[in-house]
């Protein structure tokens, strides 16, 4: 009997402690999801009253028609803005080994760690609105830094060469925010995973490998490699989910989404559909193929991409 | 004797390897690093000259290090903008999210790791399955819930939604688990209440953990954007980053004051780099722990 009462006793102490919690849960997480679901298949500007067009959001978003006999996407924005997610995507890999670059030289015993860990770390630390501020800044055509070294290296060079449109020019915007994050990506989160990841590879692998004559390529190929494999495969799967919500703030701050549309990302889109134009079912539809998006390039990601991650019995 | 040679030659050719090694190493560090700080450097530059000097080298100079220093930008910053109500704003928006974060997770999180009750597991579920949902699909509905409260525009939309977290809840969950149970069990013995043994027990345990999370709930609301932009209008409510945001606007068809906003962007900086200076100890055990765990 008296063990009934103390595991009820359990029981409402465990809902008691949870409460405050889950009522914030349901109110701002599992409501919500639910809302965005059913207004993905509503037409609202949230002034006149929600009308419901079944699944003609998401025909307007993905379907296509013949115009003039040539086939045009309803939306032809928005396939644009999926064109330039996955553009501003390419850089992913090469931020990921340029951490793991990164980890692998700070891993030597660095006298002073602590100073170069927290100069490479800064980016990641500041608030993004100053650090786009900043980049507008260097990258600004008539006057940023970028264009007065280039210029400065032409005169004493002898080559002519012109000021570079960095972020007003449909060629130059992307590659330069991508450059951007590179900045603000290398000595990241990422970096200090690396460096966690190389501390935990035992040493005997290596003396085994030394003992067998591996040079220190070899050794980063046969050895490190394959055991930090669960690592750079987790920063790479967070980093693709990451890249689909990407590009807000930079195109806010930076680019305005231009030129010609040029640095709109879905994430940006979204925010033009909801806030600019009041479009919210149509933002909730755009929302909810990010989702899907992900969901289906994250369990294609752990089913084939894990094949490649070792994990170790240590 | 041939041999003993050999080897005191392999030992120094070693040594000298080793220091031409630590040398690239070094050398790599410092060139990477200052190439890092670079745009800083440069931030700091921009933010002492006046507003015409900041084009100087229009005429082809470069001014690292500005002469006269211009202090004045530092001054007016505050005159521009009310930068010191969005810094105030800032403040009191994280104190309050922080703090009702991680009392809130600690809770749930306490119940979910320690104590039994029906649905535990499947609400715990619910919790994990949705935390790999993107933001923006709950903020287009929380917005909309937000202008159906009438809270636009109050410190309420900025602080409440913000406070509950599944992944505050998820982490120290985790961490919580790993507390082995007799201390409980001694404490139980000693007569300590379920609530007794959450507050003198598990908490005290969990300082890192809980350290960690502050840190982290901390700084990324301290940077949060997109939320506060889109459910504040007037300047009163802005915080740091939208302000900063609202300030660039203000040159929206002429060449900004750039020493003007780079100030500006170097006072939003200054607090957060000394929090993590002291802490980083902090901030590297909580990426290891979040990354290893997620």
């Amino acid at each position: 009997m008296a063990r009934i009462r103390g595991s009820e006793k359990e029981a409402v102490a465990g809902y008691l402690f949870l409460l405050p919690n889950l009522l914030g849960f349901m109110v701002f997480t599992l409501v919500p999801v639910a809302l965005s679901l059913v207004l993905s298949f509503v037409d609202w500007d949230m002034l006149s009253a929600p009308k419901f067009v079944g699944l003609q959001n998401f025909i307007n978003l993905l379907g296509f028609h013949t115009e003039a006999g040539a086939i045009t996407a309803n939306d032809p924005l928005f396939w644009k803005c999926v064109g330039n997610t996955l553009f501003l995507m390419i850089i992913i890999p090469i931020e990921i080994m340029a951490s793991l670059g990164l980890a692998l030289v700070m891993n030597n015993k660095v006298r002073f760690i602590n100073i170069f860990r927290a100069i490479f770390f800064l980016p990641t630390i500041t608030n993004g609105v100053a650090i786009c501020l900043l980049w507008a800044w260097l990258y600004n055509s008539e006057f940023g830094l970028f264009n007065t070294l280039f210029l400065k290296v032409g005169d004493m060079l002898a080559i002519p060469i012109s000021r570079v449109e960095w972020l007003t020019s449909t060629a130059w915007a992307k590659p330069s925010l991508m450059f951007m994050g590179l900045w603000i990506m290398l000595g990241g989160y990422n970096m200090i995973l690396f460096m966690a990841a190389l501390q935990g590879v035992p040493r005997e692998l290596y003396e085994a490998a030394e003992i067998d004559g591996a040079g220190p390529w070899h050794k980063f190929w046969n050895v490190t490699w394959p055991m930090i494999s669960p690592t750079t495969f987790f920063v790479f799967v967070m980093a693709v989910i990451g890249g689909f919500q990407g590009g807000f703030m930079q195109a806010y701050i930076m680019t305005g989404g231009g030129p010609d549309r040029s640095t709109t990302t879905l994430e940006y889109l979204i925010y033009n559909h909801l806030y600019s134009w009041q479009h919210v079912g149509y933002a909730a539809s755009i929302a909810w193929f990010v989702f899907i998006v992900i969901f289906m390039v994250t369990v294609f990601n752990w089913r084939f991409g894990g094949k490649l991650v070792q994990y170790s019995h240590y | 004797m041939q041999y003993r040679d050999d080897i005191k030659k392999k030992l120094v050719s070693g040594r000298a390897r080793t220091f031409l090694n630590k040398s690239a190493i070094y050398a790599f560090l410092i060139i990477g690093g200052v190439t890092m700080v670079i745009p800083f450097i440069w931030m700091l530059s921009t933010s002492l000259k006046p507003y015409s000097s900041v084009f100087i080298f229009n005429v082809g100079d470069i001014q690292w290090f500005p002469s006269p220093v211009y202090w004045k930008n530092y001054i007016d910053v505050w005159r521009v903008v009310p930068f010191a109500r969005f810094y105030a704003n800032s403040i009191f928006i994280v104190i309050c999210v922080t703090l009702g974060q991680v009392v809130t997770s600690a809770g749930a999180a306490y119940a979910f790791s320690r104590l039994k009750f029906p649905g535990r597991d499947k609400i715990f579920f619910a919790y994990l399955a949705t935390m790999m949902i993107p933001g923006s699909v709950t903020m287009i509905p929380v917005f909309a819930l937000m202008r159906a409260f009438g809270w636009i525009d109050t410190y309420k939309a900025l602080i409440i939604p913000a406070i509950f977290s599944a992944y505050g809840t998820f982490l120290l969950r985790q961490f919580f688990m790993t507390i082995p149970r007799d201390l409980e069990d001694a404490a139980k013995i000693d007569g300590c209440s379920l609530w007794g043994i959450f507050w003198r027990v598990i908490m005290p345990l969990s300082h890192t953990a809980i350290a960690t999370l502050t840190i982290f709930v901390s700084l990324g609301n301290w940077v949060s954007f997109m939320w506060p932009l889109l459910v504040t209008n007037s300047i009163e409510k802005r915080t740091l980053p939208v302000g900063l945001a609202y300030f660039q606007e203000l040159y929206q068809y002429a060449q900004p004051d750039w020493g003007l906003l780079m100030a500006g962007s170097l006072i939003t900086m200054v607090p957060i780099i000394i929090i993590f200076l002291f802490n980083q100890r902090f901030f590297v055990e909580g990426i290891k722990l979040t990354g290893m765990k997620g």
